[in-house]
């Protein structure tokens, strides 16, 4: 009957999603009355301090840290077997996504991804964000077996308890199909799914040349920079800042849009954000309109200056 | 080789969102359906590519009533050779790729591609689903492969970078941005796809496991506060006190 978090560790330590899946994992077997175990695979550095956030028993299973979906998907699902989990709880990340269907199909178990909610009634229904954000839908999962990902940035960590001893589990590890070559993760940065500030700049900035007034403001606050699609398509920026419909799409607490017209498209993958400031020069633009707070501007006379106030802000905070 | 690309289809992206039936269906009344740009830009062109480079054939692989042939012909006009259309509604994504599972077991493909989402549900659930039902390696979000005989080199999106995997044919892949470039279809590829042929087969059965029971609307925002630009204290002055979120 318990609740299986599978708390990934894709560079070898427990990060924020990892945190997130086990605390929704502890608040869904508060309200189903059982007890949330966590999983964690390979090297899971912090693997104890899951306990923190409500994890009952922290299990780690010995395998290779090279992730392989087919490998990974049999662990846990066998591991779901062993523990008795009716609940199986992923982070939608990367790794998150490409096992919930593969555990959902080997354990017959029914799969709502990007979950906003915790399980409620006895239909176990949980909702999530449809049609990019124009729509919520409620779902039910009418098989015994659940499967969940959790959306990033929805449930915030709460230490509920103490650290837990790790122990081992054993499975059996099927050999892998894929040699991982290479893996690279740009340090020091928050991954855009995961950030709660996102400074974000569209065409307006005019060249790529203009974007350090950007990289300065994301520096001030500890924030992770974005971009509309036609400013990747050109290369002014990487192709993983493109926020939006055909792009990443993001809940922060704080979305800052400079140069950025609001097309309903860019708006699809950012609307969902907590709190948006628009600075654009064009009182029509429509971005407005989903806009909490709005300046209208020329932003490199705007941005200086809002950085400039950042700036005294962060000095008066230490 | 022989390549599969499942292609779906999803509500034109500037489509306004209607529910109907006491919220508890989606309004496809007056909506236009585009083929999800993730299965045309991406997996399809990258599929097409790869049979330009070493030969083979494209298949286009759909759920979907036969309304929705418009999308496969649009794919067809892009360049895939034939068709397969399942007759029945994509009620759930186990659903959908018990089909796709079940057409590609019995023809033995040695790729089968997919968009990472569609951009209507952006579950990214079909893929998955469909990689453990043929019982395959599954690369997901890849930007970038190469293939040298049966072996691809796959990059793939994860949080803050990427990782560079090599993996041997038959897999699943689902297809994120960086994989192709979108591709137009021109006149002759148009004309051409009018003849080329669709299969319709019946659906396997599956069961859902999951089913939508309400729909909602999200709260409209309240308004914007325009701030003086010259002013930018204020701004942070909010962002701090008001909004707290800094
Ligand atoms: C199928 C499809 C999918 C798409 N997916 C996405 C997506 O995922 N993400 C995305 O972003 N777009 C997407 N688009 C594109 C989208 O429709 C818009 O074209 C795009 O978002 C516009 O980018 P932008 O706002 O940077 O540029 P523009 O629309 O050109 O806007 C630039 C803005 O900058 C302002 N500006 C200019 N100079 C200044 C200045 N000095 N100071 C202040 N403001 C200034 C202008 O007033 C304007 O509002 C998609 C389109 C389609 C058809």
């Amino acid at each position: 009957m318990a609740v299986l978090v599978y708390a990934e560790s894709l560079t070898g330590s427990i990060k924020k999603a990892a945190i997130e899946a086990v605390t929704y994992g502890n608040l869904t077997a508060q309200s189903l009355g059982t007890e949330c175990i966590a999983l964690t695979i390979g090297t899971a550095e912090g693997a104890a301090s899951l306990g923190q956030y409500g994890a009952a028993k922290v299990y780690n299973v010995a395998a290779s840290d090279d992730f392989d979906a087919q490998v990974y998907a049999q662990i846990i699902s066998e591991a779901a077997t062993q523990v008795g989990a009716d609940v199986v709880v992923f982070a939608h990340s990367s790794s998150g996504k490409s096992l919930a269907g593969r555990v959902a199909v080997r354990t017959k178990a029914g799969l709502v991804s990007s979950v906003i909610s915790v399980p409620e009634g006895d239909q176990f229904t949980v909702k999530k964000g449809v049609f990019s954000g124009k729509g919520f839908a409620s779902y039910e999962i009418t098989a015994d077996k659940k499967v969940l990902t959790i959306a990033g940035n929805t449930f915030p960590p709460q230490v509920v308890a103490q650290d837990v001893a790790v122990e081992a589990l054993n499975i059996n590890v099927p050999t892998s199909k894929v040699k991982v070559l290479s893996k690279s993760t740009v340090d020091g940065v928050v991954p855009l799914p995961e950030a709660e500030l996102v400074v974000s700049a569209g065409r307006g900035m005019k060249g790529p040349e203009n974007w350090g007034i950007i990289e300065e403001m994301a520096g001030i606050l500890g924030a992770t920079t974005a971009c509309s699609r036609p400013v990747a398509d050109v290369h002014w920026r990487p192709h993983h800042e493109h926020v939006g419909q055909t792009g990443v799409a993001i809940r922060p607490t704080l979305y800052i849009a400079v140069g950025i017209s609001g097309a309903i498209q860019h708006l699809a993958g950012v609307n969902q954000s907590k709190v948006i400031v628009v600075i654009n020069k064009d009182p029509e633009a429509p971005f407005f309109k989903a806009a909490d707070y709005g300046v209208v501007g020329d932003l490199f006379d705007v941005v200086p200056r809002l950085n400039q106030a950042l700036k005294k802000f962060k000095e008066s905070q230490n | 080789m022989k390549l599969l690309v499942c292609v779906s289809q999803t509500p034109d992206t500037t489509t306004k969102i209607k529910f109907a039936n006491g919220d508890t269906e989606f309004d496809t009344n007056g909506v236009q359906f585009i083929m999800n740009p993730y299965d045309e830009w991406y997996a399809l062109v990258r599929a097409l590519e790869l049979k330009e480079q070493v030969g083979g054939t494209v298949t286009l692989f759909h759920v979907g009533p036969k309304a929705n042939e418009t999308v496969i012909r649009k794919g067809l006009a892009i360049g895939a050779d034939n068709a397969v259309r399942v007759d029945a509604e994509a009620t759930s994504a186990m659903f959908t790729a018990a089909q796709i599972a079940s057409y590609a077991q019995s023809e033995g493909y040695d790729m089968v591609f997919l968009g990472k989402e569609t951009i209507d549900y952006n579950g990214s659930e079909v893929a998955a689903m469909t990689a453990e039902m043929l019982d395959m390696p599954f690369i997901s979000y890849a930007t970038k492969m190469d293939v040298n005989g049966t072996t691809a080199t796959i990059n793939r999106d994860i949080e803050g970078g990427m990782e560079t995997l090599e993996v041997d044919a038959p897999f699943v892949l689902s297809c994120a941005k960086g994989m192709a470039e979108q591709r137009i279809p021109n006149m002759r590829g148009i004309m051409m796809a009018k003849r080329k042929p669709i299969n319709v087969i019946p659906a396997v059965e599956s069961a859902d496991l999951v089913k939508v029971t309400k729909y909602e609307y999200p709260a409209a925002k309240s308004g914007v506060k325009l701030i003086d630009p010259e002013n930018m204290e204020e701004l942070v002055n909010l962002l701090h006190n008001e909004a707290k979120v800094i």
